[in-house]
């Protein structure tokens, strides 16, 4: 009795204990990736602004409104950059959250900066109990007391429970398989009534397939399992101090995900457990890469993330007054009255925007200068920069200090990084990245540390730069200056996923056709030169989804491929084989093909060069005999034999109007070798008869012809002929 | 006493983060506020009114620009403006008639303070008429008093001018009008946290038995008011449009059913459906403008409509520090703000439509959540206040006696 009322009692004193304990929190000032360069070569990414405001100070905003006293900054990448900032800002003297900074330049990872901590943490103690774990990029306002007293009273109950993660709602694009932040698409299982993660998988999902492999003892072990596909991770997690220890233990740990999530639930001899909290109605997102600064800037306009929104004052930012059609403006703004400033922008203090400029869509900084006739949409442009006339800016980034010089074009996806000048008239190729600095030799994680080590150093490197890019010549033209970086080889084809440019519509399209014919693989295992006519049909760039598009696109596979056949001589049998694989993986009919292949025909003989009409006559009357097994295949029936003769007679109306005088000679051709028999040509004719008197002037030119095919069968069938006259 | 710049600040945060909402308890914590700013204030011993206002002044301009929304905080800032300004004046005349009865007591003319001389020649009351004349702007009963036109003291000058007078009497006044300042404040603060009772104190007059009372979201004021009709024992029944999309009528409805009334829910759209079975529509105003016209909340202006539609009286319960001395057509004015989406839509089912990675990358679907309606004075029938019922019309009179003209731009 006595021993319980005891522990009862010391229960009681931890609760009092633990609720007296400071919420604290870990801000990790450094995201240990290079997605941001080059521009965190100059400036830390948690200081980059997210719609006019450093991203940094959202985090705080929000830590501080959800009860959070005390936040440990920690620094690694141009620390002092974030040190002076936060000494200057508002967060110094906040009577509510106390700021303070940890500076390591050895950590290259967040394992590494949370076995900083840890060891800091011997010596000063200063971590007292549960805390909260984010990086200094994410936009939230969800409220963290209820999730971190929920935590809390877990733990106490499983001593294991060591972490709680914090998720979302947010359906992933079903052709991309990617996350509207452009993360990849998150797998995750969890046990549908204690919330505990059991599964966590982010890049080994084989999404041609569309499936995931999960451990069987999971099943064993757990009577009910829930998956989801449609979460994802707002990398805002609730820490017991055993996450910093656990770090310290296994040394290699180094991403939070990849490794130490991964890692503890792989591991059954610690027996630690994570689980997770799904929040409904509040914002989360982490700002990761270019897409995802596009996305939730856009959620930001939108006031998704209410109340830290461009028109409240929620932590040190001058607030800019909301307009109709969510136009944020700031009050000193010069507009020019033609310009057009269209929905869901921001203008920033001091701007002004010139005579015929249209801003759609996009974000301009504080103490702009935009020339007329400019064109920015969708695009963000950062403080201070300079836009002369006739400019044009699709779906780019530009940072602090740049000047664009008349008539210059960014194309989508553009990040021109701190003070480049792009030269008048140029044009910045799609996604191509531009600093002053040049691009380090060598992908390596220290080369953003190195930069970091003092800014006097960075500034002595600017300026030889600029010497050296003088005697050079730049590469944005003659009187701009700035490198354009090279992308490595392997992630070029990843840079449209992950800019801040929208999916360019034949990159969608080129996707779902990689889908459709991994489907048709899978159903047929034929392989017919797909590589090749799949590289020609993306050329086209028309949309797989519209019939007509997919007739259009049949058609060209189907002259590439007949084209093939002559050049290189291969067998009529082969060639009807690989239109056969065609005609499967288009679900096209065989008169479709008929028309197809005739059209192809035609055109080759078109193509061929020929000096008169009766040259061309002979061409088209060779090819036909030599391709007339090809042809026939697909004409045994009446049906398709009209088809190949209308195919002809658009031919001659529209594209090749050169076999016009030709059209009876060549169905003339056609008839003496069999590939439309008489009882097509009848029934042509007779469905023309009643058109139009444009639409007539094949069949009058075939009159005689026909006229001797009717005389030619009332020589074998006179009774039908007496009726008929 | 914690220091007073912290507890400025701390509810500067808090007015920025939305994390107080309702103007009575806005107001509340301002007035309170402010009143320990001016007790802490340090006087010096010439011009204390204007020391004392500009240091309100101040604060003021803070807490207004953390929410410019929340209207009650600017009126309540300029209450207080006022009954500095008035309680300077009232001492002023005070110690004028005190000048006057030194004058008539020393026959001998013996008057050396020279500053004095102007006002010996005028009685206090027309001091004081004179001098009220120039903080309200005129009206009928100014122009009646005929008042002299050339007697127009400016406030400052007076108090600068009885600063000049004895020494002895100096820090007596500067005591008496600190004083005199706080003691007004804790009017102020009574009257804010009474306005309730002084409201529902009218219901009885307001409310029939059997009627069929209509009100939209949730409003204490409201509440108060229908109960105290119920308490009467008059036999009612509520119809509570729920206030989409915050639901507050459901709360409202809650706490009527508790209280013991008949309550009917109905959401916005099927207001005009029931507006013909209804009586008469009382509504809590978040603000009402010096027009006569009212700030409430979203949905309120359709209910006005139907109510104007049907000949339905609708009434607007407002306590006295709701009142606001701006114009809403004032662009400077900002009378509505919009909030999270995530009240309309659930961000989870709604993702994919918020994809910008496919596209045009711009983003078609808006969500506007606004949480306000402006209600225009032709549609208000009569406004109930802590002071009795008054016309739409009369409001900017009403306003006139609780605010002095020259703090209406701060």
């Amino acid at each position: 009795m006595g021993a319980q009322k005891k522990g009862g009692a010391r229960v009681s004193d931890d609760s009092e204990e633990q609720s007296r304990q400071r919420l604290q929190a870990i801000l990790l000032a450094d995201s240990f990736t290079t997605k941001f360069r080059p521009v965190t070569l100059e400036r830390p990414k948690v200081l980059l602004p997210l719609v006019n405001v450093p991203m940094i100070d959202y985090t705080l905003a929000w830590l501080e409104s959800a009860g959070i006293e005390e936040v440990f900054v920690f620094c690694c990448a141009h620390s002092t950059q974030i040190i002076d900032y936060l000494e200057t800002s508002e967060w110094r003297t906040h009577p509510n959250l106390v700021v303070r900074t940890i500076e390591s330049h050895k950590s290259i990872s967040a394992g590494d900066a949370l076995r900083y901590i840890y060891e800091q943490q011997t010596e000063t103690s200063q971590i007292q109990g549960d805390f909260v774990l984010v990086s200094g990029d994410t936009v939230s306002n969800m409220p963290l007391a209820d999730l971190i007293q929920e935590h809390r009273e877990r733990k106490k109950r499983d001593e294991k429970a060591i972490m709680t993660m914090v998720i979302k709602k947010s359906k992933p694009s079903l052709i991309t398989h990617q996350s509207r932040l452009g993360t990849d698409q998150l797998f995750i299982a969890v046990d549908p009534l204690t919330k505990q993660l059991l599964h966590y998988e982010e890049d080994k999902v084989d999404h041609a397939r569309g499936s995931v492999c999960l451990d069987k003892s999971l099943m064993e072990s757990n009577p009910s399992v829930l998956l989801y596909n449609d979460m994802q991770d707002c990398y805002i997690d609730i820490c017991s101090p055993e996450v910093l220890s656990l770090f310290e233990d296994n040394f290699d740990y180094q991403h939070l995900r990849r490794h130490f999530v991964k890692g503890v639930l792989v591991d059954d001899i610690m027996g630690y457990k994570i689980f997770t909290h799904e929040i409904g109605s509040s914002y989360a997102a982490r700002v990761d890469n270019f897409r995802s600064y596009d996305t939730v800037s856009k959620d930001i306009i939108q006031r998704w993330t209410y109340p830290y929104v461009p028109d409240i004052n929620f932590g040190g930012n001058r607030p800019v007054k909301l307009g109709r059609q969510g136009i944020y403006r700031a009050c000193d703004v010069v507009q020019s009255r033609s310009a057009v400033v269209g929905a869901s922008t921001v203008v920033g203090y001091g701007t002004k925007i010139g005579n015929g400029d249209r801003i759609l869509n996009s974000v301009i900084g504080n103490g702009c200068s935009i020339g007329s006739n400019v064109v920015i949409e969708g695009s963000y442009i950062w403080n201070n920069v300079t836009i002369e006339d006739g400019c044009e800016i699709r779906n780019a980034i530009v940072c602090d200090g740049v000047r664009i010089r008349a008539g210059a074009v960014l194309e989508p996806g553009v990040v021109l990084s701190f003070k480049v000048v792009v030269g008048r008239d140029f044009v910045v190729p799609a996604y191509s990245k531009v600093s002053l600095l040049q691009q380090p030799m060598k992908e390596d994680s220290d080369e953003e540390l190195e930069y970091a080590d003092s800014s006097s150093g960075t500034a002595d490197r600017l300026s030889g730069l600029s010497l050296e890019m003088e005697s050079k010549g730049s590469e944005l033209g003659p009187d701009g200056a700035g490198y354009i970086w090279e992308v490595c080889e392997g992630a070029h084809d990843e840079e449209w996923k992950h800019s801040v440019a929208p999916i360019p519509e034949d990159k969608l399209a080129e996707i779902t056709q990689a889908m459709d014919d991994y489907d048709d693989m899978e159903d047929e295992s034929v392989v017919p030169t797909s590589g090749e006519l799949k590289s020609d049909a993306d050329s086209i760039n028309t949309d797989v989804n519209d019939p007509c598009d997919d007739y259009g696109y049949f058609e060209k596979e189907v002259e590439g491929t007949f084209l093939r056949a002559v050049e290189e001589g291969i067998k009529v049998e082969l060639g009807v084989l690989e239109i056969n694989s065609l005609r499967l993986s288009y679900n096209m009919e065989s008169a479709d093909c008929a028309g197809a292949i005739f059209y192809s025909m035609m055109k080759l003989a078109v193509d061929t060069p020929h000096s008169s009409a009766s040259e061309l006559y002979k061409t088209a009357s060779s090819i036909i005999a030599k391709w007339k097994g090809l042809l026939g295949f697909y004409v045994k029936q009446t049906d398709e034999q009209i088809e190949v003769i209308m195919k002809f007679e658009e031919m001659c109306q529209e594209t090749a109007k050169e076999l016009g005088p030709l059209f009876a000679q060549i169905l003339h051709v056609l008839y003496e070798k069999d590939v439309v028999q008489e009882d097509a040509i009848m029934r042509w004719a007779e469905e023309k008869a009643g058109a139009d008197e444009a639409d007539k002037v094949y069949l009058q030119q075939c009159e005689t012809f026909i006229q001797w095919l009717k005389e030619a069968s009332e020589e074998e069938d006179e009774d039908d002929d007496e009726e008929e006259d | 006493m914690p220091d007073v710049q912290s507890t400025v600040l701390e509810f500067v945060n808090k007015l920025r983060k939305r994390k107080i909402e309702g103007s009575q308890a806005t107001a509340k914590c301002t007035v309170e506020l402010l009143r320990s700013v001016i007790s802490q204030q340090r006087v010096p011993h010439s011009n204390q009114a204007s020391a004392l206002i500009d240091a309100v002044k101040a604060v003021g301009e803070q807490l207004v620009a953390a929410n410019p929304v929340e209207l009650a905080v600017g009126n309540v800032v300029r209450r207080v403006l006022h009954i500095i300004r008035e309680e300077d004046l009232s001492l002023a005349t005070a110690a004028m008639a005190g000048l006057d009865l030194l004058d008539a007591s020393d026959d001998d003319g013996e008057d050396d303070n020279c500053k004095g001389v102007g006002y010996s020649a005028m009685s206090a009351a027309v001091a004081a008429a004179a001098a009220r004349s120039t903080l309200r702007p005129p009206s009928l009963q100014t122009l009646l008093e005929g008042t002299p036109e050339s007697a127009a003291v400016p406030y400052t000058s007076s108090s600068g001018a009885d600063s000049e007078s004895k020494t002895a009497d100096k820090s007596s006044i500067t005591r008496k009008l600190k004083h005199d300042v706080i003691e007004g404040v804790n009017h102020l603060i009574l009257e804010i946290s009474g306005c309730h009772e002084q409201i529902a104190e009218q219901a009885i007059e307001h409310i029939h038995q059997n009627e069929v009372i209509l009100t939209l979201g949730s409003s204490r004021t409201v509440l108060e008011f229908l109960c105290a009709a119920k308490e009467k024992k008059r036999a009612f029944r509520v119809f509570v449009a729920e206030g989409a999309p915050r639901y507050q009528g459901h709360l409202l409805a809650k706490e009527l059913v508790a209280r013991g009334l008949q309550t009917t829910v109905i959401t916005d759209s099927a207001v005009f459906a029931m507006i013909s079975r209804v009586n008469m529509v009382i509504i809590g105003a978040h603000a009402v403008m010096a027009n006569g016209g009212v700030i409430g909340p979203v949905g309120v202006n359709m209910a006005a409509l139907a109510a104007k539609k049907h000949a339905v009286p609708f009434v607007v319960l407002a306590g006295s520090h709701k009142l606001c001395p701006l114009y809403p057509h004032n662009p400077e004015v900002l009378l509505n703000e919009l909030r999270s989406p995530s009240e309309l839509l659930d961000f989870g089912e709604f993702s994919d439509c918020l994809d910008f990675g496919a596209g045009s990358g711009s983003p078609l679907l808006q969500v506007v959540n606004p949480t306000f309606d402006y209600v225009p004075p032709s549609l208000v029938s009569l406004f109930i206040t802590d002071t009795g019922g008054h016309n739409p019309s009369y409001m900017y009179r009403l306003i006139a006696d609780y605010y002095s003209a020259d703090d209406l731009v701060m």
